[in-house]
């Protein structure tokens, strides 16, 4: 039986790619591990690599074609004594016209890439309100998350020779997210630093360059690894300042994507958020869009404290309007209003607002005019922005992927019992991540997850509709 | 071949490497080629959006853990880190069960819930599958620990990777398995790139099989790529650790030929060295060349090979037609 050589997905977020070149030619006799073709996505090149034996019987997409569908046939594998002239060739299309891919599995298998809550697999479509911190009139660029935080480094590091950036494949991979490209090449080794896989000890490194005044980015490849040097981050670098009367500060970032990425399983999806926000001392900031991210971070960089800069690896590819500024600086521990209503208030951060957003546009569908506050730093709190909201709503939902108990709607909840239950018409509700580990299959995952459904469900119950 | 431990000082490997019978080849190449073609229909069914997140492919690194299984007895533990499925089909685990896993189905080892990086059987006494960087370390010390607690005679034998050798408690692990003389076999397998990293760009000492020295662990670097190498050094390692001695620490020069996981372009390293190593040290192809030289003939293989294929033709199968786990498996198993 011939057999099709399907498009491949290299990440769990590629849906399509590009076919650069063939390697092996029509007739070529092929075995497992040969490469027969690269591809090209939005990250890297890579090579397709023969699974099984055979000849290569036909090519189906030829080199050079673009925005090939994932599972797509390319190329057909015929065995012994089999010939091209069995092979009905489908014409090859690009990913716009193609029709679905074809899944040799369609009855039982997921569908690629299901993992990914549909609300945040896309770009979001939503619309922000234009940020006050903007002068009116200012120049947009658009940009992803993954540049904007990149920009915010380097704008940083030129500014300041004692920014250094130090972690694991940050210096000559070039990140292992890709958020420190170039920054070998523009600073050099001294100043992009690839350390071994020993989080505890750079990190408590980082630390004590940072007593000696200068100022490090210390990255995580996630914040999973963190856990490894959570006693740094806490024991040192939170309560120095403290415990030497004033006399010792410790200015440095810890930053890293945080929370749920895809399919990753128990061990490698956790939000952070919480269990940072108990610390004092310590300051947390979380964005949500690229201008955030690029003026938070370089706040945090400027910092005389220790921030950690919680990032979300799903987020990084998502474009948002960034103000074209010479130097664009964000204060921390101020929320944004994303978007105004006067029915409820919906509290979100970081990719949570994904779900806030979208939920509010379905409410407005259904006549419910939803607040959105992106609290952008969760510690400290800009809790006054969140109670004007309340006043003006009387009703609230806090929205995170982290788990529910002591997480940070929690602390909102009970902000807002102590300065604001007179104003309050219904109780806070939140929307969490389930009480359960990470599950890795994609039902389980998703059902782990919050969802716009929930967030839609929970403003109908404070609203009473 | 008894290591001195006094001197701890990097044992020699024996010249001359121990000769397989011909039922020794066989075994090692069928296991050996399970595991390869498990794993080259693991890529494949990443490639169709079957496989989710991160999946670490052995392959190259067989022989490690196939000669280290053919030492082992009954009883011994095994751990690993994330690059594990190669580990669980030496253990004897099922491949249904492990492709299952990979596909996040409830016949899957973990009921699905685990995936690539997490999958145990108390039955083969494999306890993971660990995706923190070095985290199996101590766990693997602490199997040690239970096995001399109980005086059981086995020993646990604990893999890790050249780049994980430089987590701090990788030491404090090997203090305190020597201190209590617990029987552990450190696997490290040097396959020379931890992610993009070389050995050489993240270590100050780069033959790992010195790095027990300052607390007097015996060690030895092996050839990784060569079965019965390994299963020679694993006899001496095993047996050292099982009569009471302590600790040992093996150090496997291999090699893995894709990329650090799935979306890894890999471009830290050159195309002539990964073809140099396939083409000159394959670990299956230095078993299929003897096996021919001693009489086996092309048709037995092909047979064997047919055999491997359908296995594993049969796990994809299975691993793609099971369904997802149900829905009430979110919140089972959480606390007991
Ligand atoms: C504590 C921790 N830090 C970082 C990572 C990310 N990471 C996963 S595998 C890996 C490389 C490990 O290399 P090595 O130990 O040589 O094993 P190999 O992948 O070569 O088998 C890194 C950095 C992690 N999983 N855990
Ligand atoms: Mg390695």
């Amino acid at each position: 039986m011939p057999i099709d050589i399907l498009m491949p997905a290299l990440s769990p977020t590629m849906e399509k790619g590009n076919l650069t070149k063939w390697v092996k030619k029509e007739g070529d006799t092929v075995k497992s591990g040969d490469i027969l073709a690269e591809i090209e996505t939005d990250k890297a090149t890579m090579e397709v690599e023969a699974v099984d034996e055979g000849v290569l019987g036909k090519i189906l997409v030829a080199e050079g074609t673009q925005d090939v569908a994932v599972n797509t046939p390319i190329a057909v594998i015929l065995g012994e004594g089999e010939d091209a002239s069995a092979v009905s060739a489908p014409a090859a299309k690009p990913a716009e016209s193609a029709a679905p891919a074809p899944s040799p599995t369609a009855d039982a298998a997921p569908a690629p890439q299901a993992a990914v809550p549909s609300a945040v697999a896309n770009p979001p479509t939503v619309s922000i309100q234009p940020d006050p911190e903007v002068p009116a009139g200012t120049e947009m660029v658009t940009m992803t998350v993954r540049e904007a935080l990149r920009d915010a480094m380097a704008e940083e590091m030129r500014r300041d020779g004692d920014v250094f950036v130090m972690g694991e494949e940050v210096a000559e991979y070039q990140g292992a997210y890709k958020i420190t490209q170039g920054l070998l090449q523009e600073f050099g080794a001294k100043r992009v630093v690839d350390t071994p896989i020993t989080e505890h000890g750079f990190a408590g490194m980082g630390v004590g360059a940072a007593m000696a005044g200068l100022k490090p980015i210390v990255e995580f490849m996630t914040f999973n690894f963190a856990m490894q040097a959570i006693d740094h981050l806490i024991n040192s670098a939170a309560k120095t300042l403290y415990m030497s009367g004033g006399q010792i500060q410790c200015s440095i970032v810890f930053r890293g994507p945080n929370g749920a990425a895809a399919r990753v399983g128990a061990q490698h999806s956790q939000d952070y958020a919480a269990w940072y926000s108990h610390i004092p001392g310590l300051k947390v900031v979380a964005p949500y869009t690229a201008a955030d991210a690029k003026g938070l971070l370089k706040a945090a960089i400027r910092d005389p404290n220790p921030v950690i800069f919680l990032e979300n690896e799903i987020l990084y590819g998502h474009t948002f309007e960034v103000p074209k500024l010479d130097d664009y600086v964000l204060p921390i521990g101020k929320a944004r209003i994303a978007r105004s209503g006067k029915d409820v208030t919906l509290v979100s951060w970081s990719i949570g607002m994904t779900y806030a957003l979208k939920a509010a546009e379905e409410l407005a569908k259904q006549g419910i005019e939803a607040e959105v506050i992106d609290l952008r730093t969760i510690r400290p709190m800009d809790v006054p922005t969140i109670i004007e909201s309340v006043k003006k709503t009387g009703r609230c939902v806090t929205v995170e992927e982290g788990w529910p108990q002591s997480g940070v709607g929690s602390e909102i909840v009970a902000q807002l019992m102590e300065k604001a239950f007179d104003y309050l018409d219904a109780p806070v509700l939140r929307v969490t991540g389930k009480d359960v580990p990470m599950p890795y299959a994609a039902n389980l995952e998703k059902l782990a997850l919050p969802s716009v459904a929930e967030v839609i469900e929970a403003v109908r119950a404070v609203t009473y509709r | 071949m008894a290591a001195r431990k006094s001197t701890a000082r990097t044992e020699a490997a024996p010249a001359g490497v121990p000769t397989f019978t011909k039922e020794q080849e066989l075994l090692a190449y069928r296991e050996m080629l399970l595991i390869r073609r498990f794993e080259e229909k693991a890529g494949q069914m990443y490639g169709m959006g079957l496989i989710g997140g991160f999946c670490h492919l052995y392959i190259g690194q067989e022989a490690v853990v196939i000669g280290m299984q053919m030492a082992m007895k009954q009883g011994d533990q095994v751990i690993t880190g994330y690059r594990d499925h190669g580990h669980m089909l030496a253990t004897g685990m099922e491949s249904r069960g492990v492709m299952a896993e990979l596909t996040g189905r409830r016949g899957g080892y973990s009921k699905g819930k685990g995936g690539s990086m997490h999958m145990f059987s108390i039955e083969k006494q494999f306890f993971g599958g660990h995706g923190i960087v070095g985290g199996q370390v101590s766990l693997g010390t602490g199997l040690g620990f239970a096995n001399h607690y109980r005086d059981n005679g086995a020993v646990s034998v604990t893999y890790f990777g050249d780049g994980a050798a430089n987590q701090g408690q990788v030491y404090e692990s090997f203090n305190m398995a020597e201190l209590w003389k617990l029987p552990v076999v450190y696997v490290i397998e040097n396959n020379k790139y931890a992610m993009g990293t070389s050995v050489n760009r993240a270590s100050a000492q780069t033959d790992f099989s010195k790095r027990g020295s300052s607390f007097n662990i015996p060690g030895e670097q092996v050839d990784g790529m060569d079965v019965r190498a390994v299963k020679a050094a694993g006899e001496r390692a095993l047996a050292f650790a099982r009569e009471g001695k302590g600790p040992y620490i093996l150090e496997m020069l291999t090699y893995r030929y894709r990329g650090h996981s799935m979306s890894d372009p890999a471009k830290y390293r050159s195309k002539e060295e990964v073809q140099k190593m396939r083409t000159e040290h394959d670990p299956i192809e230095q078993v299929r060349a003897r096996l021919l030289e001693g009489g086996v003939t092309e048709d037995d293989l092909k047979k064997i090979d047919a055999e491997i294929r359908e296995i594993v033709n049969d796990a994809a199968d299975f691993a793609t037609h099971d369904p997802e786990p149900d829905p009430s498996e979110l919140y089972t198993d959480i606390v007991r």
